[in-house]
């Protein structure tokens, strides 16, 4: 069990991932859209939707760094465990009672509205069930561990998280972890597995090459359609 | 000098009856599909009025185009790079389904099932977003014909402006109304501030003809393009989640059709054809500091077909023989350059739109008559033209920024044409000094009255076909003699892929394609074997 659920279901959801990027890149750019819901209704959704994904963006940021910098390079910076340990509760509850606000806002919005609600598909419902489960357990294993220094998952979740790069997963380091944490990772990794197929697949298309493209952007028309080809090699103008 | 070609539309308004036939075969070729049933690529305004979505002209609500920052450069309205990323999350200047009209169909079914009762079944209104019956309270065309003007034409971006301006009042009573209808569909602009809004780059400006078009695949539904055009000729399709757009047509329009608008047009008053432009020189005249100064400006972008320096620079820049000629015949660039009774609608937004308006004189000339003058006499038209200055001063809110200078010109113009062709008609020689006091000669106003009136088909639509010179190829299929695969690193040269011939490659659909070209000279050649 050990091994399936900290050994293998790692690597089944990153291949999930990957494989269902790789796909629906090649067959399904069509579906690869946000398919926002704001023509429908657009007060909330202005209030909720910021909320949420500034929210969760910091939730991110904060996973970043309690699973992949190690104990030791911020200790070797001079930061306590508690100094550590009061950050990641404050910083932590805070951009996760934003997200907890922003979705629950957000599913409140997809449920009351009748237009957003018709236009929910089963995928959508899934998706949700999955997103907010991993964000409310997750809130509430760290709220669970607050007494003293909290749970250090710094010293087992972390280095277990580390060791699946060098493919020698350390599966015997989650057995001790409580079983909050321990269904939160696991929920976790399901809903990594989910985004590819779900319109959580937004996420890999953040525009960033807009802050340096052109403002206007010209394109020919597809040579293999109708209209003038390019000159073969050799076959080129001799003026041009 | 880097000319560039664009297809471009003018639309004379004195000839649109309203009738709305471009609006209804618009959207039975492109938005009769679900996630569409709001969109309305070609719609038909009756001003003044609200429009379509209700007052998108109100930029400082919608936030649409470009505007100069404080070192003269342009940005868009809606903000910069940074600002649009940061807001990515919401767009809090997108306009709702409602802004536009909730889209509604009605319950046909009752009337053959409902049960035997006292009263007559109805078809009772049900709205397509939620299902249920709704209470139909604005649409596309409510306001058509000054329907409720008195109290809904007193929104309308421009009337508010002009009494911002004037003291005079816009009249809206029975006796003292004016009206016209504005066809819109997408401008095709030049300085497309649509495209610069869209973060994954999937909005694009054809090189060859200009026309503006969303990548379906690279669309990622963020919807910055709505909130940018400042016409609110972006549509998102709530179904897919993508952005759809007018596309002038480009499958009619590349094997030399007109689109589907013009070539439905009842009153025949659209002209397309070939603009030549310098795109250089784009940038510099969008950022005009005066918005009076931008409808010359875009004039000064223009490239005049007839010089030899810009023919051989046009023809260095690749663009094809047939199209330069194109543009030396095209109807369009007659209007727009070379009797300047053309203007483009709302310049001020600095996107440099390609889709221009010949305003319209009957308003006028309706008022005379109806007062009992010679509603075709010179000296009458000019007077009324400056006498009846609530038309002359909307209309320039409308194409010229609010500079009465051009559309008064324009308007003398065809005034002046008016009178020009009366007296030829009466057998009367034409009064030289009518031409002359517009700034034209006799034949000219001959010319122009010959594309106005008179000009058939294949005079109001000089549409060059995408390809070149092989109009004889395309006769019977969009195949070219060749493997159409057959290219430079293409997969007729590459050999198969991992998974056999077809593997990750996408098909070339095989259609045969009539153009109108073709036909004609089918149809009126002596030869049997063409």
């Amino acid at each position: 069990m050990s091994t399936l659920l900290w050994g293998a279901l790692p690597y089944i959801a990153f291949a999930l991932l990957v494989a269902g990027l790789v796909w629906r890149h090649r067959y399904d750019k069509f579906g690869w859209t946000t398919r926002s819901s704001q023509v429908y209704e657009s007060r909330l959704l202005n209030i909720a939707s910021p909320a949420f994904h500034y929210g969760i963006l910091f939730v991110l940021a904060g996973h970043l760094v309690g699973l992949f910098v190690p104990e030791s390079w911020t200790r070797s910076l001079g930061v306590s465990e508690h100094t550590y340990h009061l950050f990641s509760l404050y910083g932590g509850t805070a951009a996760g009672v934003l997200t907890v606000l922003g979705i629950v806002l957000l599913i409140y919005r997809r449920r009351t509205n009748s237009p957003v609600f018709r236009a929910t598909t089963v995928n959508d419902k899934l998706m949700y069930v999955v997103l907010l489960g991993a964000i409310v357990l997750g809130m509430i294993a760290k709220l669970a561990h607050t007494s003293g220094d909290g749970y250090n998952y710094r010293e087992t979740i972390a280095p277990w998280a580390r060791s699946l790069f060098t493919l020698r997963p350390r599966t015997e380091l989650m057995e001790g972890v409580p079983v909050l944490y321990q269904v939160h990772a696991v929920i976790g990794m399901a809903l990594i597995a989910l985004v590819p197929y779900t319109r959580l697949v937004h996420m890999f298309s953040a525009p960033v090459q807009y802050l340096f493209r052109p403002y206007v952007v010209y394109r020919s028309r597809d040579p293999r359609q109708l209209g003038p080809r390019p000159p073969r090699r050799g076959w080129e103008r001799t003026d041009a | 000098m880097r000319p560039m070609a664009q297809i471009a539309m003018v639309m004379n308004l004195d000839k649109c009856i309203g009738c709305h036939t471009c609006s209804v075969t618009c959207k039975q070729a492109w938005t009769n599909r679900s996630g569409m049933e709001y969109v309305w690529f070609n719609n038909v305004e009756t001003r003044p009025g609200q429009g379509y979505p209700r007052r998108y002209e109100d930029q400082e609500k919608w936030r649409g185009g470009w505007e100069l920052n404080r070192r003269g450069a342009l940005r868009l309205k809606a903000g910069g790079r940074l600002h649009k990323l940061a807001g990515i999350f919401s767009n809090p200047e997108l306009p709702e389904i409602k802004d536009y009209y909730e889209p509604w169909t009605y319950d046909y079914r009752n009337l053959t099932e409902a049960p035997l009762g006292d009263d007559f079944p109805v078809a009772r209104p049900v709205s397509q977003l939620t299902g249920k019956p709704m209470k139909i309270e604005w649409s596309s065309n409510w306001d058509d014909n000054l329907a409720g003007a008195p109290e809904l034409a007193e929104q309308d971006p421009m009337v508010q402006r002009l009494r911002e301006q004037a003291s005079e009042k816009v009249k809206f009573s029975f006796e003292e109304t004016f009206m016209f209808y504005l066809p819109r569909i997408c401008e095709h602009c030049l300085n497309p501030s649509c495209v610069a809004s869209c973060p994954s780059g999937a909005m694009y400006k054809r090189t060859e003809d200009g026309i503006v078009l969303v990548d379906q695949d690279r669309c990622r539904g963020w919807r910055m393009c709505v909130t940018g055009c400042p016409y609110k000729k972006v549509y998102f399709n709530h179904r897919t989640g993508k952005a759809e757009k007018c596309t002038l047509c480009y499958p009619r329009v590349e094997v030399g059709l007109p689109t589907v608008c013009s070539e439905t047009c009842v009153g025949r008053l659209r002209y397309l054809g070939v603009m030549l432009y310098d795109a250089d020189r784009v940038t510099a005249a969008a950022s005009t500091a005066d918005d009076k100064a931008l409808y010359e400006a875009q004039l000064g972008v223009f490239l005049d077909p007839e010089d030899p320096a810009v023919r051989s620079a046009a023809e260095e820049a690749g663009i094809p023989h047939d199209w330069v000629e194109a543009a030396r015949r095209s109807p369009v660039h007659a209007l727009i350059s070379k009797y300047r009774v053309a203007l483009p609608l709302h310049p001020e937004y600095r996107t440099m739109p390609m889709v221009w308006y010949i305003p319209p004189l009957s308003p006028v000339v309706d008022a005379l008559t109806g007062t009992g003058h010679d509603g075709e006499d010179l000296d009458n038209l000019f007077g009324a033209i400056d006498t009846l200055r609530i038309p002359l001063e909307y209309l320039a809110e409308l194409f010229t920024a609010g500079d009465v200078g051009p559309v008064r010109a324009s308007l003398g113009r065809l005034a002046a044409m008016r009178s020009h062709m009366r007296a030829l008609n009466l057998g009367d020689p034409p009064d030289a000094s009518i031409a002359a006091s517009v700034g034209m000669s006799g034949t000219e106003i001959e010319e122009m009255y010959r594309l106005l009136a008179i000009a058939k088909y294949e005079e109001r639509y000089v549409i060059p076909t995408a390809a070149v010179g092989d109009a004889r190829r395309l006769e019977e299929s969009a195949l070219p003699d060749g493997c159409s695969l057959d290219y430079e690193g293409g997969p007729g040269m590459g050999g198969d892929g991992p998974f056999g011939q077809d593997s990750g490659r996408r098909r070339l659909p095989l259609v045969s394609v009539e153009n109108f070209h073709v036909l004609r000279r089918r149809q009126t050649t002596d030869r049997e074997d063409t």
